[in-house]
Order: C-alpha cells, then structure tokens, then sequence
C-alpha cells in the first residue's frame, strides 16, 4: 500500500514584518499543504491579514522567507495566485463584467470573446448574473463580496488567499460562500481563509492557524482555542 | 498584439470609460481653465501686443495646474476600493499601467487644450507671427512633458496622507525647465521668432524624463 504524502505548497520561515517600530509579525515559521482550506484566526492586530499580504506579495518581509509552489519570488507563481481583500478591489462605476473582463485581460487573456466567456462563468459558480448592468458601486455588500470572490477565482488560481471574505454578508450568503469554497478545495486548491466568523468554517475547514501578536501560537482541527493560547 | 499592449490598452480603455461615467477630472479641468481666461481677461485687458507677450506664460501656467487635477483624480480611483492591489498581484507588467495613464492623461489634457485655445484666442485677440503649426508641435511636447511627469509624481504622493498637496510640490520644481521651454517657444512663435532651441529642450525633456519614469515606476508602484 502507498501512502500519499502531502506536498507542501506555502512555506513561511521565521517571517518578520515591521511597519517602522511595529513588528505585525514577528518569526511565523510554518509548512501548508496542497488541497486544503486553512482557516487563520486571531484577535484584531494579531497579523492575520500582514501574513495573508506577505503571501500575496503586497508586504515585502523585513526578513524571513516565503515560498509559494517552490519559488521565492511572488512574480514568478501570481499567475496561480487568486487574492481577495477586505475591500473589494473593484471598480464601483463599472459592472460586474467589465470589472472582470478587465482583470481577465491582467492575466493574459487577450481574446475578448474568452475574457466574456471566463468573466461569465466565474460570476455564475459565485452565485450572481453576469448580465447585471448595474455598477458595482449599486451592489449590496453581500453582492459585492461574491463578485469579488469571483475575480479572485478569475485566472483559476492553484492558492486562494481570501481576507474576511464573509464580512457583513447575510448567513445565508456566508454559507453558500462556505460551500462554494468546499468545493473548490475538493478540486485540489488550497485556501487560505482569514475570518472572525470561525463558526461558518466548522466542518468545512481542514485546520484552524491561531494568531497571536504577529506569531502561529497553535494549529487545530476542530475549532477549539488551543491551550498554548492565551 | 503583445500581452503588454494589450494590457495597457484595455487599461486606457478601462480608463476612458470610467472617467466617461464620472466626469471627475474634465469637469474640473474644464472650470478651472474658464476661470483663469475670463479672470485674467478681464483683469488685464491687454492690446494684441501685449497679449503675444504673455499669452504663453498664461496659457501654460492654466494648463499646468488644471492637469494636477486630472493627475490627481487618476490614482485616486485605483486607490478607492484598494484596486491597484489588484493590478500588483496580477502578472500584468508595471510599465503597461503606467503607460497607459499616461495616454489617458494625455488625451484628457489635450482635450482641455482643444476646447480652451480657441477661447484664449478670442478673449486675447491672438495672432500667430509666426509658423502656427510649431504651436502645436509645442502643445504635444509640452502636454507630453507634464502628463509624463505629473503621473510618475502623482503615484508616488499616492500613498501620503495630503497627496493633493505634495502633488504640485513634488511636480512644480521639477517641471520648471518644461514650462520655461513651454513658455519662451509660444512666445517665440507668437512673435515670429524661431523657437527651434526651446523645442529641441522639450524634446531632450521629454526623452529623459520618459526613460526615467519608465525605468522607476516599477519601484514606485510596488513601494509601501
């Protein structure tokens, strides 16, 4: 019988990030696998969101290193690297096609007919219909959230990285987005889920990365605090 | 079409439509340059001798500050909802970006130009001595000369907290060789007299200035 070993697809080693005095992370050592949905908890300034743009590439570390997919460089692997951030990174005067039609271009598409066809069927998998012509900036927040899962989703990224992706979103939304993201983790992506909502994440995280004043202070898989935390 | 092209493209394109929709930065040119024609018109009443001897200077100084507004608005929607990060995760190339606000700055100012000239000729009885097209080989150097560099500025005051402010302090200094080139060659060509040195200068301006802010706008883009 052959064991299946998992690969490791994000390395962080002793990761420090300062802004000027303050140290947002302070040495962040840790190995994550391939296929798995990671859910990073914490306090507020506990470093939850610096490390998630560490590993988008956005927060160069003041020392340490990151390797995504075996490189050091972001550049090398952002083609497999779907980011979404607590804003919505997308343009409110537009809608939500020409947002995507736009970012699919970023990523290489040049063919207008396949930008259409990739913008339509991301917005569909998130739940919303590509032929609203309303701007973005006329969505309501939960709306806007999916739309921006889908540009996350757009270039069919091996890592998510998804910061409080449920934030003012009604329940019902949380959990279609929840599921959504289930499923796209049974497709081999790994996902990296900052979120204060942990509950939503019950049963459809793999494990749960504790945060503490810039440091991992324990990894779980149920969502129980661990004793080493305070 | 190469990636880049196509990426700095649908950029200007992206840019266009958006500023099409919002009106912000046109609206604003517009006013401003109105305001500066019929004020100063009124204030000085100049005789068409007069007016060929100071038109440059006004001319240029209305469209320099009225282009800090255009510069200011346009990295002023890439910061709102955080979407630039959009751009600096994705593979697309920091040079496309730049260029193509730089395009869309371009048009935006030049068409403020097209529509303020012909006012500046009426309400200061202009007429060219000279060559009139040099006048508008100027127009595009000049416009060129501070679109270039007012967009390379306006990104680096992009992340400080009066961006507004340090816009025309980091630009104004800098675009003083620009402007007396700018200046001297309408002057120059107003009068009928030969503007070739000053338009050479722009040139070299224009081809230095460029070369740098393509080659740093990387770093700027991606600083903290």
């Amino acid at each position: 019988m052959t064991e299946t070993v998992p690969v490791t697809v994000v390395s962080v080693s002793n990761l420090i990030k300062q802004f000027g005095r303050f140290a947002a992370l302070r040495g962040v050592t840790a190995e994550f696998s391939g296929g798995k949905l990671y859910a990073i908890l914490g306090d507020n300034g506990a470093g939850k969101t610096t490390l998630l743009r560490t590993l988008a590439g956005l927060n160069q570390p003041s020392s340490g290193e990151v390797e995504i997919l075996g490189a050091s460089k972001f550049h090398d692997i952002c083609q497999q690297v779907g980011y979404m951030a607590h804003p919505s990174l997308l343009y409110d005067e537009m809608s939500g096609m020409e947002n995507l039609e736009y970012f699919a271009r970023l990523y290489g598409i040049t063919s207008g007919t396949r930008c259409a066809e990739a913008s339509r069927a991301v917005i569909l998998s998130v739940g919303l219909d590509p032929d609203l012509a309303r701007p973005v900036g006329q969505y309501s927040q939960g709306m806007r959230q999916r739309m921006s899962l889908a540009r996350a989703l757009l270039n069919n990224p091996k890592i998510l990285l998804l910061d409080e992706p449920f934030s003012n979103v009604d329940l019902h939304s949380a959990t279609e987005m929840v599921r959504l993201l289930a499923r796209t983790r049974d497709r081999g992506k790994t996902i990296f889920l900052v979120t204060h909502q942990a509950s939503l994440l019950e049963g459809a995280a793999d494990e749960f990365v504790w945060m503490e004043f810039g440091k991992i202070v324990g990894r779980t898989r149920e969502l129980k605090r661990p004793e080493t935390a305070q | 079409m190469s990636a880049p092209t196509g990426i700095t493209r649908a950029t200007l394109l992206k840019d266009l439509r958006l500023e099409w929709r919002s009106k912000d930065a046109i609206n604003s040119m517009l006013f401003f340059s109105l305001l500066v024609v019929v004020v100063f018109s009124f204030s000085f009443d100049p005789s068409a001798e007069e007016s060929r001897q100071i038109a440059g200077g006004l001319i240029w100084v209305a469209f320099l500050f009225a282009a800090v507004v255009a510069l200011n608005q346009t990295w002023a929607r890439e910061i709102r909802n955080q979407v630039l990060d959009a751009y600096r995760v994705s593979p697309a190339p920091a040079n496309s970006l730049f260029i193509a606000k730089v395009l869309g700055n371009f048009i935006f100012v030049s068409a403020l130009e097209a529509l303020m000239t012909p006012l500046f000729i009426v309400f200061y009885r202009l007429r060219s001595l000279g060559p009139a097209w040099q006048l508008l080989l100027v127009a595009v150097l000049g416009t060129w000369a501070l679109v270039v560099n007012g967009t390379f500025f306006a990104a680096m005051s992009l992340r400080t907290r009066s961006r507004e402010i340090m816009l025309p302090l980091l630009l104004f200094p800098i675009s003083i060789p620009a402007l007396l080139a700018m200046v001297q060659a309408t002057t120059s060509i107003l009068n009928g007299e030969g503007a070739r040195f000053w338009i050479v200068l722009l040139v070299s301006y224009d081809l230095v200035f460029t070369t740098v802010c393509l080659l740093l706008f990387e770093t700027v883009l991606n600083a903290e």
